[in-house]
Order: structure tokens, then C-alpha cells, then sequence
């Protein structure tokens, strides 16, 4: 595809967080429906312009997850558009209940932003990573689930949820992410996976952050003459199943990558569509079930073999190489 | 004609006598807590707040949301009695696939939300009146709490987010019948000075017989009373009230009546209403 950024691109100083907040200061100028809701997190959020620029529309409730997201679904009951940002880590846990009763079960439109998703408070501790998440919210019925890519899906994603009535949780990291497109233009539609990469001998699906590391690793297999599929599944849930089981027909094999516990996530999701419809090998990487080793984001990604050496020599030996 | 007080109390003791029926006949419910908060309930829907039956999402509404959820059969009764579904539908009640299940459910017209977790409505309800703040209208929200329930943090954080935005379109009431499912609420975990801990979070606090009909009315037609304050109604009520052997028993919390128990408890509600009469 053209608009995937290939290995060596030039790498991003700008943050998921970053851009999400600029989409919603130009969206909210416009449509004063629109809310975001902090928990002492602007700062975190990258929010803190958005506050200065339309103060009436952003509603700090300090630190309390759980009124956070309770404030934010009677908003939404009235009509308000309210984007939630509070750290992954305990808006997926600490007000998990509210999530469930007040937002998914009574349906109303809230957008739940976890920010510094994942390991990305790396040296913080299991207390602040967020493994879990996408386990326990995509077992909730009625919450869609997402991750963007990179700053370019993040925006067009945002664009997409302001215009989206249903509840969701969107989980993103802290720190830039380097690209996996050049740019906007491509099709986003919400629940269908982009092809990134074509290719017939196995397939690698990712979700956020881990499709640069999927689309590097499919590059290095090329070297080695194998074509390598690459699926973004920026919609765990509702999750494009059309998409999983072509990859299983078609490539025999499949790896996912995630940033979660190797529990509940996306190699889960994807297992479940597999196993039930056309089994077929599939390997799931992401982290031990057990408290992640303190360090930066990229050292322990490496130490859990979340790195393009171990996805190759994984997918080397399920291909048969 | 009788004046709206005689009113109020005759409807009070037929939703009474209805609840009771649904919840005979259903063999499930929570009697005690639906019978401490009838009174409270039957002030609101049918002399406080501002709701129209053909037109449940009517934007100018007064909102109310029922926190301590499991109390739901009172609510159910009222809902049909004010013709927001039939009435005929209350056989339904907690039977397979219904949609009058045991907590209150927004597939219901006139529902707001779904509660029964405990501690979720008044941040909700902050929220709802922090809408009608931003968009200029004039609409309150009731919220109705259990005294158990007070046990919730997130009572606290919605306690102190309503201050904090000076919620005066806010109005919490705690059916605080001193019973829980265990026993007292003083020996389970206790609440007292309770009017102290909510003045400490900034309402303005008012105690009511919570079961006297001409309190209840005068003191919800006069709240707001200050001008900038979320206001919390502390409403001393009575677990099981109008049913003698029920009142006060802490197993009537969700106990559901043996046909004796029944018969008896719809005569001494008879009686009542006929001195109404």
C-alpha cells in the first residue's frame, strides 16, 4: 500500500495525545455539545490548551475515576458530547463498574480516551501499566474497542468517534510513536481492518502501537523471501472477522502483536475467530502473565520479544524456514 | 374534592398495595426498601416534578434517577400509574425477558438510566445537572440514594464534584430507613453525624419525615433553598412502612410475603385507604 510508511522513515515527535487534543480543540470550537472530562489529567491528556482555549467545555473532577465517568454518562444522557481522558491504568479498572453499568449497559455516548496506555509508564510499575484493558472492556457488550496506529490514524479516528454514537473505549500510548502511514489518506472505517502489507505466507495482526513493529518485521521476512501479511486492527471490537478468516485461508498462519497480557487482548480475539471457524496456528505475543519488569517501553518490549528479531525468527519457524 | 395532601396519600398507599402484589406475585423483590421510599416517590411523580408521560424524553424534563436501584417496585408502580407504559405490564414484573426487571432499566419509558450498582447515581445526576447548567435550562435532577449505600465512595466524589459546581438544580435524597441487608447501618458501618459529613462537603442539608406526605411536599417545593448549593434531603423513614409486621425488620429487605403475610399485609393496607377515603 502507498501510504504505509516504510522502514527509516523519518521518526515522529509528535504524540497520539497530541494530535487527539488538537482534533477535539478544533472540533469542540465548533460543536459546543462537545466535552472533555479530566481527572487531573490534562497535562497527561495533553490538554491543558484545550482548557485554556474553550475553559466551558472541559470539566475537571479531580482525582475520582469513577465520578469521572458517571459525570460523563449524565452529560451524555442530556445531550453532551463527552470525551473522557484519564490514564488507561485506572480509567479501565477503577471505574471499570461505571464503564459497564453507567456507559455500556445504558448505552450512552461516551468516549473513553485511556492515555499512556499499555507499558508506556514503563518504570512506574505494574500499579500504572495498563494490561488488561482491552481483556476486560471488550467482554463488556455494547463498548466498542479501539487503538490507533500512529498520529494519523489517531486523528482520523477521532473524527470518526465525534460523529459515532456509541460508547467506546479507545486506549492510546504516551510518547510518540513513529509512523506506519505517510500520511491521512486512506480509508478508515471503524471495524474493518487495513491491509498494511500484502502477502500470502503468514499473516501478522497488530493493534496500535505494535503495527510499526509488525510492519518492520514483515519487511525484514521479505529480505528472507517471505511475503507477509499485515493487518491493523484498529477496531478490537466490533472485530473484523471477514478479514481474520481470509488471512487464515489464504496464509495458514498467523502471529498477533499487542501491547496487553498475552490474556483477553487481540491474540485472544483473534483465537476465538480462528479456532471456531478455520483453525489454523496462531501465535500470541505480547506480555507474560506476570508484573512487567520495570524499564523504558522499548526495553522491556525487547525483553518480552516484542522485537523484529523474535517476530522473524517466530514467523521464520511457522513457515517452515 | 379533597385537597392534594389526602391525594397523595391515598395514591401513596395504592402503590403500596400494588408494589406488594407485584412482588407477591412475582415471588422476588425488595419490600422494605420499596415501601420506606413510596412516600418520597409519590411526592415527586405526582405533585414535584415537571414529567410528561406521552413525551418521556421531553428535553426540559425534570430528571430523576434512582440510585439505591434495587428499591424498584414502587418506581415500576408509579412509571404505570402515570401512563408511561401500561399498566397491564406490571404482571410482567421479573418474569423471563421481561423488560420490568429488578433494577431500573432504561428500556423502560421514563427511565433515565440503569442503576442497581450501588454509589453510581449522584455522579450521574452531577452530570445531568451540570448539562442543564451549560445549556441554560431550567430543569432539576432528583436523585434517590439508599442509607447503606452511603458506604460507596463514589457517593463521596459525586458529593464533593456537586459543590464544587455549585449543583443548586441538584437534589439527593437518602431513604434513610437505618436498615440494610446485614442489620443497622450504625452497626454495619456507621454513618453518623451523617447531616454533619454532607454540610462538611458544601449542601444544604434538610432532614423530613420521609414518610409524612405534608413535609415531603413542603419541603420539596421549597428547594432550592440556597441559591449555589446542591441540596441533600435526609428523608427518616421506616423499612417495610404501612405493613405492621414488616416495619422495622430488617429481613423484609428483600423477604417475600407467605400468603398469610400477604392477605394480612393488603387488608391493613385496605383499611388504611379506606380511612383515607
Amino acid at each position: 500500500m502507498s501510504n504505509v510508511a516504510l522502514k527509516g522513515a523519518k521518526r515522529n515527535k509528535i504524540a497520539n495525545r497530541q494530535v487527539i487534543s488538537e482534533v477535539l480543540l478544533d472540533l469542540a470550537k465548533e460543536n459546543k455539545d462537545i466535552l472533555v472530562l479530566t481527572s487531573d489529567s490534562r497535562g497527561s491528556a495533553s490538554l491543558a490548551n484545550f482548557g485554556k482555549e474553550l475553559p466551558d467545555q472541559i470539566v475537571e473532577v479531580g482525582i475520582a475515576e469513577q465520578n469521572l465517568v458517571g459525570v460523563a454518562a449524565g452529560l451524555a444522557a442530556s445531550g453532551k458530547k463527552p470525551f473522557v481522558a484519564s490514564p488507561a491504568c485506572f480509567l479501565s479498572m477503577r471505574s471499570i463498574e461505571q464503564i459497564k453499568v453507567d456507559v455500556a449497559y445504558s448505552n450512552t455516548n461516551v468516549k473513553l480516551i485511556g492515555i499512556s496506555g499499555g507499558i508506556s509508564y514503563g518504570a512506574l510499575g505494574m500499579s500504572h501499566h495498563s494490561l488488561q484493558d482491552l481483556a476486560v472492556t471488550r467482554a463488556i457488550p455494547g463498548l466498542d474497542v479501539m487503538m490507533p496506529a500512529d498520529r494519523h490514524e489517531a486523528k482520523k479516528m477521532i473524527e470518526a468517534l465525534v460523529e459515532y454514537n456509541r460508547p467506546v473505549y479507545l486506549r492510546i500510548g504516551r510518547n510518540p510513536v513513529e509512523d506506519s502511514y505517510v500520511s491521512e489518506d486512506y480509508e478508515f472505517q471503524i471495524g474493518k481492518a487495513v491491509t498494511m502489507m500484502p502477502g500470502n505466507d503468514i499473516t501478522i495482526i497488530a493493534a496500535g502501537e505494535t503495527v510499526r513493529l509488525a510492519l518492520d518485521s514483515a519487511i525484514a521476512l521479505k529480505m528472507e523471501c517471505i511475503n507477509c501479511r499485515v493487518l491493523n486492527m484498529h477496531t478490537i471490537k466490533p472485530l473484523d472477522n471477514e478479514a481474520i478468516l481470509k488471512a487464515a485461508r489464504e496464509t495458514g498462519k498467523i502471529i498477533t502483536i499487542e501491547e496487553h497480557s498475552v490474556y483477553g487482548g487481540l491474540g485472544s480475539a483473534v483465537a476465538e475467530v480462528v479456532s471456531q471457524n478455520h483453525p489454523v496456528p496462531v501465535k500470541i505475543l505480547g506480555l507474560p502473565d506476570e508484573p512487567a519488569v520495570a524499564g523504558k517501553t522499548a526495553e522491556v518490549f525487547e525483553y518480552y520479544g516484542l522485537s523484529v528479531k523474535n517476530v522473524k525468527d517466530i514467523a521464520m519457524q511457522m513457515v517452515g524456514k | 374534592m379533597m385537597n392534594n395532601i389526602e391525594f397523595l396519600k391515598q395514591k401513596a398507599t395504592e402503590i403500596r398495595m400494588e408494589l406488594l402484589k407485584m412482588i407477591y406475585e412475582a415471588g422476588t423483590g425488595h419490600t422494605g426498601g420499596s415501601l420506606s421510599n413510596t412516600d418520597i416517590l409519590t411526592v415527586l411523580y405526582y405533585h414535584i416534578m415537571k414529567v410528561d408521560p406521552n413525551n418521556p424524553k421531553w428535553e426540559d424534563r425534570d430528571r430523576y434517577v434512582q440510585s439505591k436501584g434495587h428499591a424498584v417496585e414502587s418506581y415500576w408502580a408509579i412509571l404505570a400509574d402515570k401512563g408511561f407504559f401500561p399498566k397491564e405490564e406490571l404482571k410482567t414484573f421479573s418474569q423471563f425477558n421481561t423488560r420490568l426487571i429488578g433494577h431500573p432499566n432504561n428500556k423502560v419509558p421514563g427511565v433515565e438510566m440503569n442503576t442497581g450498582a450501588l454509589g453510581h447515581g449522584l455522579p450521574i445526576s452531577v452530570g445531568m445537572a451540570l448539562a442543564a447548567k451549560k445549556d441554560g435550562k431550567p430543569y432539576r435532577v432528583y436523585t434517590l440514594m439508599g442509607d447503606g449505600e452511603q458506604a460507596e465512595g463514589s457517593v463521596w466524589e459525586g458529593a464533593m464534584a456537586a459543590a464544587h459546581y455549585k449543583l443548586d438544580n441538584l437534589i439527593a435524597i437518602i431513604d434513610r430507613n437505618g436498615l440494610q441487608i446485614t442489620g443497622s447501618t450504625e452497626d454495619v458501618m456507621s454513618l453518623e453525624p451523617f447531616g454533619e459529613k454532607w454540610r462538611a462537603f458544601g449542601w444544604e442539608v434538610i432532614e423530613v419525615d420521609g414518610n409524612n406526605i405534608e413535609q415531603l411536599v413542603h419541603v420539596l417545593e421549597g428547594t432550592p433553598k440556597v441559591v449555589g448549593k446542591p441540596t441533600l434531603i435526609i428523608a427518616n423513614t421506616v423499612k417495610g412502612k404501612g405493613i405492621s409486621f414488616a416495619e422495622n425488620v430488617a429481613k423484609w429487605h428483600h423477604h417475600v410475603p407467605s400468603k398469610e403475610e400477604y392477605e394480612l399485609a393488603m387488608k391493613e393496607l385496605s383499611k388504611q385507604l379506606e380511612v383515607l377515603q
